[in-house]
């Protein structure tokens, strides 16, 4: 192919490229920072093995497309005819291994601390059905159930739709800010997964097994997620809403929501 | 050498290609490669439709066009039927096709048995397919199959279970094939490292088939006991653990992943030598190389399972070993392009491919890296982030190298020349409409969108469209390529024997098509 042709196609990858860009209306394209610790260590370390990436890949490719506008036959080029080199190999097997190791030194330390579940001010009990969340405050006696809002007619395109289309609940599960929350996950029926991206919190809700995971937020607000972990039918239908309040209203809520235990005798047929 | 070409009291078995009989009975590893090829390409087309069905409901949101229980079904016979219908069988065609040529054989070891192993496919795949009528519908609990989902499945569970059998019982009986033939078949003096490196890539990954395609199978057939025979091996309430199915599936998943992708790496170090005119770089290390990815690959399995809650050590041991699979990865990438560097390329529909193959492997191998990461993989896991990695390895990875060895052997198989020009109209539509429809996914999968739903929140809905107008573009180009192959065979430009100008390896000396048994005279290896 000549070198024309080649620029031709190589502006038309661009353009596609570009197109990806111009469609970028303002819609998110990377991770959320997030709104606790853990969650802004993760991003950074998202970042870093991105940006490792993006360098490797910078160079490596860089050397082969030199090579591809250098060394073809309608340059005459003629051959070399080497094909070993125990040095090179050598080194580019040592050079990813030691990049490895200091990517892999961010990563432990972030895991040990995601995984470090003492000390916590408060527990929550998550146990997922098909198709909706059930939370319980474990020793403030305070349970209920979470549903998609979301009317039926946004679904099927016979309303306009809302701006938390399928992120949104009947009943948001309440947390104090800048609280070590401890997550008890399970559930009832089949697998299902809780996350909440600005959490950085995903785990596994798995019949007959509890997992544990944590969160401090240290912003108030409202963070939207949705089940992680294919679940049946409406598995794309049973979103998580969690608002974080200061301690005061958080208090007023609990004292708000006693009564919510028997609020779920709607959902009982579900729960049994 | 070139004599071995015509060879007349062993061809007249060539039956007329008309003739039913010929395909249904036929013990040649020219014909089974042939019937494996094409197999793969109605699969390609049936998965491909599935594929357009599940981007057609995802170009919008809102509920528009399936049910969500027929979308689950669509992304899981999707699956199942790119995996194990397109990919693999392609592979064990080009395997036929080019092995026994390569190593200086007649045909394959056990011939028998290779036209059984693929008689197999077309029912199974016919029987997986009926599912989707079957009251409860297809299966539809993802190609992973988890516990207790999967026992949700209506009628369908045990034909779909019965069917995945049969294809590990084809694949299995196919490994066996390559594995006799590779070590009983070589011409005198074809030592194992003088293979070619296709063959080198496909001996291993025929081991790693043997040794995991039982394993599916055990875990498969607990989950029939568990659903028809009152046992409780995943059954929480029952005294089992159904987290124990997801690390008996993955045990065989993750080997199962670089058996769709280490005969690919073969074909990419058969064809940049050939292009760039120069002999591959590292030969010993490519095949040290191979031979690792395969052994790290029994012990990353539970990476696809970091959020399941294993204990800490767990997830360490399964981080460090994931992140060391991109050593011997590395190693490959850069011996293809020392193979290049001051070589004298030129770039033909082949070498299009490869390099395309190089470049966007890379990337799938890079997010790859990223997904190791465990504390990292809790954010991208189940999203499209990872749907955007795996479609890197395997489209631009193993289906362009599949399509890259179609273009640079249909010479030799058909005797014609295919069209370059369309060719490689074909290679760029391919490129261009790919990225459309997978580069943004790694958007909206790092914005938060999770994999496997069919309706989803505003702020995912730019990036869908461009990548359902990408699938659309992308499917419409593979027609294309439908039609230079009927083209080619139908007629065209004489081929050579040797076909490209550098060529090199056995398959080459042989005339173009070569005769019906490949070698009944052993070839003189240099
Ligand atoms: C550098 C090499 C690679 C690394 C480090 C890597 C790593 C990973 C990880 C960690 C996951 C799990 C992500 C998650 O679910 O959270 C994953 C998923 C996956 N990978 Fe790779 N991968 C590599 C190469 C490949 C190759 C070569 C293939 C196949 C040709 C492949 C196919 C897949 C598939 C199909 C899945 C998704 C499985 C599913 O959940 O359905 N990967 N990879
Ligand atoms: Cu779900
Ligand atoms: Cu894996």
């Amino acid at each position: 192919m000549s070198g024309n042709n080649w620029l031709k196609w190589l502006s038309a990858v661009s353009v596609m490229f570009a197109a990806m860009g111009a469609a970028n209306a303002g819609q998110p394209i990377n991770m959320p920072v997030g709104v606790t610790d853990i969650s802004a260590d993760v991003f950074d370390l998202h970042m870093i093995a991105f940006w490792l990436c993006v360098w490797i890949a910078v160079a490596v490719f860089g050397v082969m497309f030199y090579s591809i506008f250098a060394h073809r036959k309608s340059k005459g080029h003629t051959p070399a005819t080497f094909h070993e080199s125990t040095t090179v190999e050598a080194i580019w097997t040592t050079m990813p291994f030691l990049i490895l190791i200091a990517l892999a030194i961010p990563a432990t330390t972030t895991l040990v601390a995601m995984e470090d579940t003492s000390d916590y001010d408060l527990t929550v009990k998550i146990t997922g059905y098909q198709w909706l969340w059930h939370y319980e405050y474990i020793d403030e006696g305070v349970d209920f159930y979470s549903v998609l809002k979301t009317p039926r007619d946004q679904i099927n395109g016979l309303a306009p739709k809302g701006d938390n289309y399928l992120l949104e609940v009947d009943k948001e599960l309440v947390l104090p800010v800048d609280k070590k929350v401890r997550f008890l996950i399970t559930a009832n029926d089949v697998n299902h997964a809780w996350w909440v991206p600005d959490l950085a919190v995903k785990k596994d809700a798995i019949p007959g097994f509890i997992n544990e995971a944590w969160a401090k937020v240290h912003t108030t607000g409202t963070y939207r997620g949705q089940c992680a972990e294919l679940c049946g039918r409406d598995h794309g239908f049973m979103p998580i809403v969690v608002r974080v309040v200061e301690q005061a209203e958080f208090d007023q809520f609990l004292a708000d929501n006693t009564t919510l235990l028997n609020d779920g005798a709607e959902y009982a047929a579900v729960a049994e | 050498m070139s004599t071995v070409a015509t060879d007349d009291h062993h061809d007249d078995h060539q039956e007329s290609p008309y003739s039913i009989k010929r395909w249904l009975f036929t013990t040649n590893h020219k014909d089974i490669g042939t019937l494996y090829l094409w197999f793969s390409f109605i699969m390609f087309l049936i998965g491909g439709v599935m594929a357009l069905v599940i981007r057609t409901e995802l170009f919008e949101p809102g509920l528009q066009f399936v049910d969500p229980q027929f979308f689950n079904s669509m992304t899981t016979m999707h699956a199942i039927m790119m995996i194990f219908g397109v990919v693999m069988p392609a592979f064990t065609g080009l395997a036929n096709w080019l092995i026994p040529m390569m190593v200086g054989a007649t045909d394959m070891a056990l011939p028998r048995m290779n036209n059984w192993s693929f008689w197999i496919l077309p029912f199974a795949f016919a029987m997986m397919l009926s599912t989707l009528f079957m009251d409860g519908g297809g299966p539809a609990g993802g190609w992973t199959l988890y516990p207790p989902l999967v026992l949700q499945t209506g009628d369908a569970l045990p034909f779909v279970i019965l069917s995945m059998h049969f294809m590990g019982l084809s694949s299995i009986m196919g490994a066996i094939n390559v594995i006799a033939t590779i070590l009983n078949m070589r011409a005198p003096g074809m030592t194992l490292m003088k293979m070619p490196l296709f063959v080198w890539t496909w001996l291993i990954t025929a081991y790693l088939l043997i040794a995991v395609m039982p394993v599916l199978a055990g875990g498969i057939t607990m989950l029939l006991t568990d659903k028809f025979f009152g046992t409780s091996f995943f059954n929480a309430a029952g005294g089992g653990d159904p987290v124990m199915f997801q690390h008996i599936f993955w045990f065989f998943g993750h080997p199962e992943v670089y058996i769709l992708i280490l005969p690919s790496f073969g074909v990419v170090s058969s064809i940049i030598p050939t292009f760039a005119r120069k002999p591959l770089f590292g030969y010993a290390s490519m095949v040290y190389a191979t031979g690792s990815i395969a052994f790290l690959s029994f012990i990353v399995w539970a990476h696809h399972m970091f959020t399941v809650g294993m204990p800490l050590a767990g997830e360490l041991f399964f981080m460090f070993a994931t992140m060391l699979i991109a050593v011997p990865t590395g190693v490959k990438v850069f011996n293809w392009i020392a193979t290049m560097w001051r070589g004298s390329m030129t770039f033909e529909t082949p070498m299009l491919f490869a390099l395309g193959f190089i470049i966007m492997f890379s990337i799938g191998g890079f997010s790859g890296l990223m997904l190791a990461l465990a504390p990292v993989d809790f954010q991208y896991h189940d999203t499209y982030f990872v749907v955007a990695h795996f479609h890197y390895v395997l489209v631009p990875g193993s289906i362009f190298a599949i399509i890259a060895a179609v273009y640079y052997w249909l010479p030799k198989w058909c005797g014609n020349m295919y069209n370059e020009g369309l060719g490689k109209i074909h290679f760029w539509l391919s490129t261009i409409f790919v990225n459309l429809t997978f580069f943004p996914m790694h958007f909206v999968g790092l914005a938060g969108m999770p994999r496997r739903i069919p309706d989803y929140a505003l702020q995912f809905s730019d990036y869908n469209m461009l990548a359902t107008i990408g699938a659309f573009g992308f499917g419409f180009a593979q027609l294309l390529f439908l039609y230079l192959v009927i083209k080619a065979i139908r007629g065209g430009e004489k081929a050579t024997s040797q076909v490209w100008e550098n060529a090199e390896g056995l398959e080459w000396t042989l005339s173009s098509p070569p005769p019906y048994h490949s070698f009944t005279t052993p070839p003189v290896i240099k």
